[in-house]
């Protein structure tokens, strides 16, 4: 998505412009960006008054923000515990070894971001794998291959 | 919907909404909890909606959704009432054959139905399964049964009549008294006695005070709150406004974590419901008693659970802990008297409210009162959430509740309280748990999340793993635990990468009690209990690492081989092909290889080999 303040101006306001909206502003612009733009930093710690610094401390504090663009498509292999004993980090080692990046990275495509989340409250089903906002179950290293390749030729 | 003006104003609601559910011949309940959810199951709601309209019966049978049924490992479930009849593993084409057999007739699907793994015996009503029989089902009773985004559904079942007794007569210090009685304790961690919070918050001085709800569950492995607050919301939402009303808040925030966007979206709905129905906001039900309820997602910061972290993140500051000598209490968010409970907690009150502390208090052991919610998974047959009394044997919750180990495998242990707890062992098996034995065992209840672990699971691994969770987590405010959990983290990497040395375990121990005693938080104090529990129990395991170079459950990749056995390879060379590091050799039709100077272990082979000729030594 194309970044305009009018659409960060209109998180904030709906937040309210004031310091403990804060977490909850940036949130919803990592969201709709999939990363925290520093135009968009720079909008929010104006508007709220504070130091862009402080923007940033938090920004950086929470796990969830990226301050640097994302895939197209945002993998999250669950690395909790039910999933670490059925075999998640095993799906992390192939992802990794298929897509020849580390965890944490994006393909230089921005085709895909390949993250780590503690836990998604889906254990029974574990291990777990999320792509975006859906969840997929059982997985194994092979499903998960397969499941990237499937991505990639939905999108060409 | 008109706003209630009186507590007659919402029993005549509630006789209303069930008058009219007079007409309606069946309800068909479909899962959309987390399990459910993902396995497709709120796919099934317009498949079955479309179907009856089709047939022109719409109107005689409800398709509600609701939350979690708590057996997740059978998912997507439906249960057809009011004979509830189970059916299991539920798929999109399943539903015509079901509302042609079972909503308008009175006929099974067989083939949906639970059978019984040992006598292949067929169970048709739910709570004849074993699973759901050994349960005592109190607070997650009506998750499964609510309609998740509906409030009429929680009010057709009594929802909002606790908090009616309350405003009918109660003082506030009847309530906190009645709490106390019922014996409850904090169902996020520490167990701390909920009507003594509620009465020091109460006497607090301060015009604003707050009730807050811990909904940031970061037990990696623990879900019950996420089901709960997704499920049935206004169960939470009543308890704490009654917590509320108890300790004369005026403002209440439910802090729940992001990785929970349908919780989130629920209990905001919940909220909005509840709102224009009069039961939240300005003069409740009439009563001249105000409050009002916000959602805060969290940003994925384990340390964020703490108390002080979470009022501290709720003011938009990082999710940093402070000393405890001031509490929260008295000074919390905005340094105002601040009340915070889980989840579980909050959702316990409406029933001790309708039902008697009394009643609460005769459930469960001396000091452990009530029943408590089990997110039991990993290496488990029914993977899922547990209701049962404080005190239940760990036995029972494995084995007749749980269905045991899958595929024969031996029981090791369990995990208990997250990266907080701690590892309780199989000789242990017939232990009550409750908050007293648990922590004698060397663990801790914590949230309720139970990992189950059988013989391939590796205990140096578990704490290798957590101590790589806590590493990562911590907030690095103070030295004790910053430093001391990347120092442990470091020796253990060491012995699951086979270099460990003499006098590394002791090593372990020694870090692990001088950061109990020096750490400020909660985090930093219990993080080297994964380790210490494991290695008390399963010390052999350490050494067998660091003296054998071994790792017995054949998990620490510097420790193992992969091989090919002559007799079973057919020469097939489809492991070779498949092997990213071409680290197999071997002529087509001829035994195959593994040159273990190029395998990196990745395992891809044993997946890939038909003739089951690969193995891990
Ligand atoms: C590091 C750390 C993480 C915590 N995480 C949670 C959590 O995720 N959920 C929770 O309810 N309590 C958590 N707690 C416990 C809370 O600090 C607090 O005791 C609890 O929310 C109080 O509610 P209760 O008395 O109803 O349990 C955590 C504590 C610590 C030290
Ligand atoms: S114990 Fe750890 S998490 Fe807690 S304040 Fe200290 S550094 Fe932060
Ligand atoms: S896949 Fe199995 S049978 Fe085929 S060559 Fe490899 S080890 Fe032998
Ligand atoms: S474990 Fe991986 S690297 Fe090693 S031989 Fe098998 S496929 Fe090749
Ligand atoms: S541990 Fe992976 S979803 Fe909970
Ligand atoms: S999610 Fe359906 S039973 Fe738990």
């Amino acid at each position: 998505m194309e970044f305009n303040l009018q659409d960060v101006d209109s998180i904030i306001d709906h937040w309210g412009p004031k310091p403990a909206s804060l977490l909850q502003i940036l949130l919803d612009v990592n969201h709709q960006y999939r990363y925290l733009p520093q135009e968009a930093i720079q909008r929010v710690a104006q508007r709220l008054s504070m130091p862009v610094s402080q923007v940033y401390s938090v920004a950086s504090f929470f796990k969830v923000f990226s301050l640097k663009p994302r895939g197209r498509v945002i993998m999250h292999v669950c690395t909790g515990t039910a999933c670490h004993v059925k075999g998640g980090p095993r799906i992390i080692e192939r992802l990794e070894q298929d897509l020849n990046m580390k965890t944490g990275e994006t393909s230089e495509d921005l085709f895909v971001t390949l993250e780590t989340v503690n836990c998604v409250g889906a254990c029974a089903a574990a291990p777990v794998v999320m792509v975006g906002e859906v969840t997929y179950s059982e997985m194994t290293p092979s499903k998960t291959s397969l499941l990237v390749k499937e991505l990639r030729e939905k999108e060409s | 919907m008109s706003r209630l003006n009186s507590v007659q104003d919402l029993e005549r609601l509630r006789e209303e909404i069930n008058r009219k559910r007079d007409s309606i011949k069946k309800r068909i309940r479909i899962c959309g909890g987390p399990g459910c959810y993902s396995g497709g199951g709120v796919h099934l709601v317009p498949v079955f909606e479309e179907n009856l309209s089709q047939r022109q019966v719409s109107r005689e049978y409800m398709v509600t959704l609701t939350g979690c049924h708590g057996f997740c490992a059978r998912g997507p479930i439906v249960v057809i009432e009011p004979q509830n009849i189970f059916y299991e593993r539920v798929h999109k084409e399943r539903v015509a054959e079901i509302v042609e057999k079972t909503v308008l007739g009175d006929a099974l699907v067989e083939d949906l139905l639970y059978s019984d793994p040992l006598t292949g015996e067929k169970i048709v009503r739910e709570r004849d399964i074993p699973f759901y029989a050994g349960q005592e089902r109190i607070i997650f009773n009506d998750t499964g049964l609510n309609w998740s985004t509906d409030i009429d559904d929680y009010i057709s079942r009594g929802g909002y009549s606790a908090l009616a007794k309350v405003l009918s007569g109660m003082q506030p210090e009847q309530v906190i008294e009645e709490v106390k009685v019922s014996g409850l304790r904090g169902r996020g961690g520490g167990g701390f006695p909920a009507g003594v919070k509620w009465e020091s918050c109460r006497r607090a001085r301060g015009e604003i005070k707050y009730v807050m709800c811990n909904a940031d569950e970061g037990d990696p492995g623990a879900y019950m709150d996420r089901a709960l607050l997704e499920g049935n919301p206004h169960q939470v939402l009543e308890g704490m406004i009654i917590g509320g009303y108890a300790i004369g808040a005026t403002e209440g925030y439910v802090y729940c974590r992001y990785e929970y966007p349908l919780a989130v979206k629920n209990c905001n709905w919940a909220i909005q419901q509840a709102k224009s129905y009069g039961l939240l906001g300005e003069n409740i039900l009439g009563s001249g008693f105000s409050l009002d309820i916000f959602v805060n997602r969290g940003g994925g910061a384990f340390v964020c659970g703490e108390s002080t972290a979470l009022m501290a993140s709720l003011e938009g500051k990082i999710g940093e802990p402070r000393g405890k000598h001031i509490h929260t209490v008295e000074k919390g968010l905005w340094m105002r008297p601040s009340n915070l409970n889980n989840v579980e907690t909050w959702a316990s009150v409406p029933h001790i409210i309708n039902r008697s502390g009394k009643w609460f208090a005769s459930i469960g052991t001396e000091r452990s009162k009530g029943t408590k919610i089990f997110s039991v998974v990993g290496k488990i047959n029914n993977s899922g959430l547990v209701e049962v009394a404080m005190g239940t044997p760990l036995r029972k919750i494995v084995y007749d509740i749980g269905g045991g180990i899958p595929g024969g495998k031996r029981f090791k242990a369990v995990q208990t309280g997250g990266p907080s707890g701690g590892c309780v062992p199989e000789k242990l098996i017939d232990l009550p748990v409750d908050f007293e034995k648990l922590k004698q065992a060397g663990s801790m209840m914590g949230s309720g999340g139970m990992i189950i672990m059988d013989e391939d699971t590796c205990m140096v691994d578990v704490a290798r793993y957590f101590l790589t969770f806590l590493a990562e987590e911590s907030c690095g405010k103070c030295v004790p635990c910053r430093v001391g959990v990347k120092r442990m983290l470091e020796i253990v990497t060491r012995i699951c990468g086979g270099k460990g040395k003499p006098g590394d375990i002791e090593q372990l121990e020694e870090l692990g009690r001088s950061m109990k005693e020096a750490a400020l938080c909660g985090l930093g104090k219990s993080a080297p209990n994964p380790v210490l529990s494991t290695i008390h129990y399963f010390r052999d395991e350490y050494e067998a690492h660091v003296y054998e170079r071994r790792c017995p459950a054949k998990v620490c990749k510097a420790l193992i081989t992969y091989v090919i056995d002559v007799d079973k390879c057919t020469g097939c060379g489809r492991c070779r092909i498949k092997c990213p590091e071409g680290a197999i050799l071997g002529a087509k039709k001829e035994c195959h290889v593994i040159d273990e100077d190029i395998c990196v272990r990745c395992g891809i082979c044993l997946e890939s080999c038909k003739f089951g000729a690969i193995s891990i030594e």
